[in-house]
């Protein structure tokens, strides 16, 4: 019983010991009336990626007659969201090369295709971490693009839809909050991000573009999810079914053995 | 035996049957030993009736064994062995090939399932003994399984070729560059290259999709026959073969394998079937372990990412890798001291005391002539390698947990904890705190091994049933 207690303690000095991992961003959380399978939504998506954000970012591993996953045509395809001389059946890539992007920005621009898979954590989904991040971008005359970011400290890219969201600055205010019960006060140095110029659209018209715009990167990362899940139903059914079955013909093998 | 000798083969069902299939089967009988490999393995193979939840995950093992095989097979054919092209042949494979996602999850789920399994087939052997006397082989051959197993996966893994992918390679091919004189030359070899490349992913995929399965394959073979010549065990671990039905010869309390266990590990495979859908269908990155993040973005030699941590299942080993730090070596230089003390003082036989004491001085003086990586590397290898010693270290007189004592029960605990803890700490970044954790863990995971024979000897039995107590 001695070594017993031992090992509890032991366990919990070891669960206590690693319980906290190292201070991450706090993400905000994708809105939850965007839904993954709304094809109006990943549609505007999917021609907010074409415009704003193909210039730099390929989804080479993405072909565009995929997206007729999203309700479109090949034609309408064609028509709305091939905006180079690409075949409908093409890899969605880019005419920038590696080199060139490597001058320019320090860092060729990543591939997006499986982008929302790769920037899950602990701390979010990858569409959680996009979201933030695409809403995070803040003037800073101290870096080369004249940008940077809270959720992508000294990020290379520049803030590509600034024209529609305006210029925001980064404002460290000092808030007091009182601690424990003798009203004591405690001071945190809190950083806020403000709208310093407005853009296009009003905040929350922003807010609704980034959150298609990443809606149709996490479609994009994993085109097969929605089936996935659907299909997964089935065969859960199915196996229930089949579970009756082997429970039933086990019963009937061994209700002689005692 | 001659051809002509053998018994025609009769089909039974309700009532002999003598149709055309029967004359096919007698052919076939009278060249190859078709009946009797039935008959041994399946039909008369008796196992014992009493068999619980833990007995599941042998039959659930080869089930996942034949998965991996078969979804690999499909894998293989769209999956291009090339640096440049790898990782997009996994995305062409999750995207352009028809099911090629259904089979891709499959393979990525039944590798942690594989782990998850065997680790519970393993549990289930240190809880009735199953390595005891006769069972050595099975258990050796087990073990080697286990060992094919992580290389297996560990080869696997490099094959999506993203940033998890090829920097667990090169942090594990770099520990065999620790290794006094050999050390560098031996990585180089194991690479092919300076650096992992083109060329290692190659030679791992040779490694993947042939020489290992073939291994395996080989080896549970093996398991398996070594487990039919001497029988299975049984959650109250005493011999079925002890009590035979004097009329029959067969064991009072065995039940033949086939009917009786097929279907209840039929029932066995339907209900982890739904488990393993439920996780691939619904989330087949099981939060990060068992799909990393990371490792949808390619791999790329230039950028170390700040935290390389392994796959869930070889965490455990990595955190006693982590754990041997310069400052611990003194703790292990106390532990061997008081280790060879014990047994100089405890062996009835001289020459093992005169052994402790040699290994013991030797050790002692190694411990601080070659570096402590080098320790990390040999005490991870040797934390794997020490379950080979069970059968001979566990020295209780009964073999099931059920009639050990509290000083057993509560070591295997311990242990258990210890082992998951260990897993838990090995998916972190290294803290001061973490490390020290690390390092008590370390010592009670040796310890559970080192000291099993004075614990086991000491501890208070009960007797053993004479018969299965079902």
């Amino acid at each position: 019983m001695k070594l017993a207690r031992l090992a509890l303690t032991a366990a919990l000095l070891a669960s206590s010991l690693v319980a906290f991992g190292a201070g991450d961003v706090k993400l905000d959380r994708m809105p939850v009336d965007v839904k993954p399978n709304d094809p109006v939504s990943l549609q505007r998506g999917a021609q907010i990626y074409v415009n704003y954000c193909m210039g730099c970012h390929s989804a080479g591993y993405m072909r565009y007659n995929r997206l007729q996953d999203l309700g479109l045509t090949e034609q309408q395809i064609r028509d709305n969201l091939i905006l180079t001389g690409a075949k409908v059946g093409d890899l969605m890539t880019i005419g920038m090369s590696p080199k060139d992007a490597r001058e320019w920005f320090g860092a060729p621009p990543p591939d997006l295709t499986v982008i929302a898979r790769s920037r899950a954590s602990h701390a979010g989904s990858g569409a959680d971490w996009l979201y933030s991040y695409l809403r995070g971008f803040y003037r800073d005359a101290t870096r080369p693009s004249g940008w940077n970011n809270t959720v992508f400290p000294n990020v290379g890219m520049p803030h590509a839809l600034y024209a529609l969201q305006g210029e925001q600055v980064l404002k460290t205010e000092v808030v007091s909050m009182p601690r424990g019960s003798k009203g004591e006060v405690e001071k945190h140095e809190v950083q806020k991000l403000v709208l310093a110029k407005p853009g296009a659209m009003k905040p929350a018209e922003y807010d609704r573009l980034v959150a298609d715009l990443v809606n149709y990167l996490a479609y994009m990362a994993e085109p097969a999810k929605q089936f996935r899940t659907q299909l997964g139903i089935y065969v859960l059914l199915f196996l229930s079914l089949l579970f009756v079955l082997a429970y039933a013909l086990k019963k009937e093998y061994w209700k002689d053995v005692h | 035996m001659a051809a002509a000798e053998k018994q025609p083969v009769t089909i039974t069902c309700a009532g002999p049957l003598n149709g055309p299939l029967s004359g096919v089967l007698t052919w076939v009988d009278q060249r190859f030993p078709m009946m009797s490999l039935w008959r041994d393995h399946l039909a008369e193979y008796y196992a014992p009736k009493n068999f619980n939840f833990w007995y599941y995950f042998g039959s659930l093992a080869m089930v996942v064994l034949v998965l991996q095989i078969v979804t690999g097979i499909f894998l293989v054919m769209h999956y291009k062995p090339d640096a440049a092209s790898a990782f997009a042949s996994v995305e062409y494979i999750m995207r352009d090939v028809p099911g090629g996602w259904l089979i891709r999850y499959m393979h990525s789920t039944g590798a942690s399932a594989f782990f998850v399994v065997v680790y519970l087939h393993m549990f289930r052997g240190l809880l009735y003994g199953s390595y005891r006397q006769p069972r050595e082989l099975v258990w050796i051959f087990g073990m080697l399984i286990y060992l094919c197993l992580m290389a297996e996966a560990f080869f696997g893994y490099l094959l999506p070729w993203g940033q998890m992918s090829y920097w667990g390679a090169q942090v594990i091919v770099n520990l065999f560059n620790a290794l006094p004189v050999i050390g560098p030359d031996l990585s180089l070899w194991i690479r092919g290259d300076y650096v992992v490349s083109d060329a290692t992913l190659n030679r791992f995929f040779a490694f993947h999709v042939i020489a290992i399965p073939l291994a395996l394959l080989g080896l549970v073979a093996a398991h398996i026959m070594a487990l039919h010549e001497v029988g299975s065990n049984n959650p109250d671990g005493v011999e079925i073969k002890k009590v035979k039905d004097p009329k029959t010869g067969h064991p009072v309390d065995g039940v033949p394998f086939h009917p009786y266990y097929t279907v209840k590990d039929t029932l066995g495979v339907v209900v982890f079937a739904i488990v393993f859908c439920v996780i691939m269908f619904f989330m087949p990155e099981m939060g990060g372990y068992f799909l990393e993040y990371n490792n949808f973005i390619p791999a790329d030699p230039l950028k170390t990412p700040p935290h390389i941590a392994p796959v869930w299942y070889f965490t455990p080993y990595y955190s006693i890798l982590r754990a041997i730090t310069e400052d611990f070596m003194w703790v292990l230089a106390a532990g061997v001291i008081a280790y060879a003390v014990l047994v100089i003082r405890t062996a009835r036989v001289p020459v093992v005391r005169v052994a402790a004491a040699v290994i013991g001085a030797v050790l002692l003086v190694a411990f601080f002539v070659i570096e402590p990586k080098v320790w990390g590397v040999v005490m991870m290898g040797v934390s794997t390698l020490i379950f080979f010693l069970l059968p001979w270290l566990d020295q209780s007189p009964v073999k099931s947990i059920r009639y050990k004592g509290a000083l057993c029960k509560s070591a295997l605990a311990i242990f258990v904890i210890t082992f998951l803890a260990l897993g838990y700490l090995g998916t972190l970044t290294v803290t001061e705190g973490r490390t020290l954790a690390a390092q008590v863990l370390t010592l009670i995971y040796f310890a559970y091994f080192l000291l099993m024979p004075w614990y086991t000897r000491m501890d208070k039995t009960r007797p053993e049933p004479a018969r299965v107590t079902g």
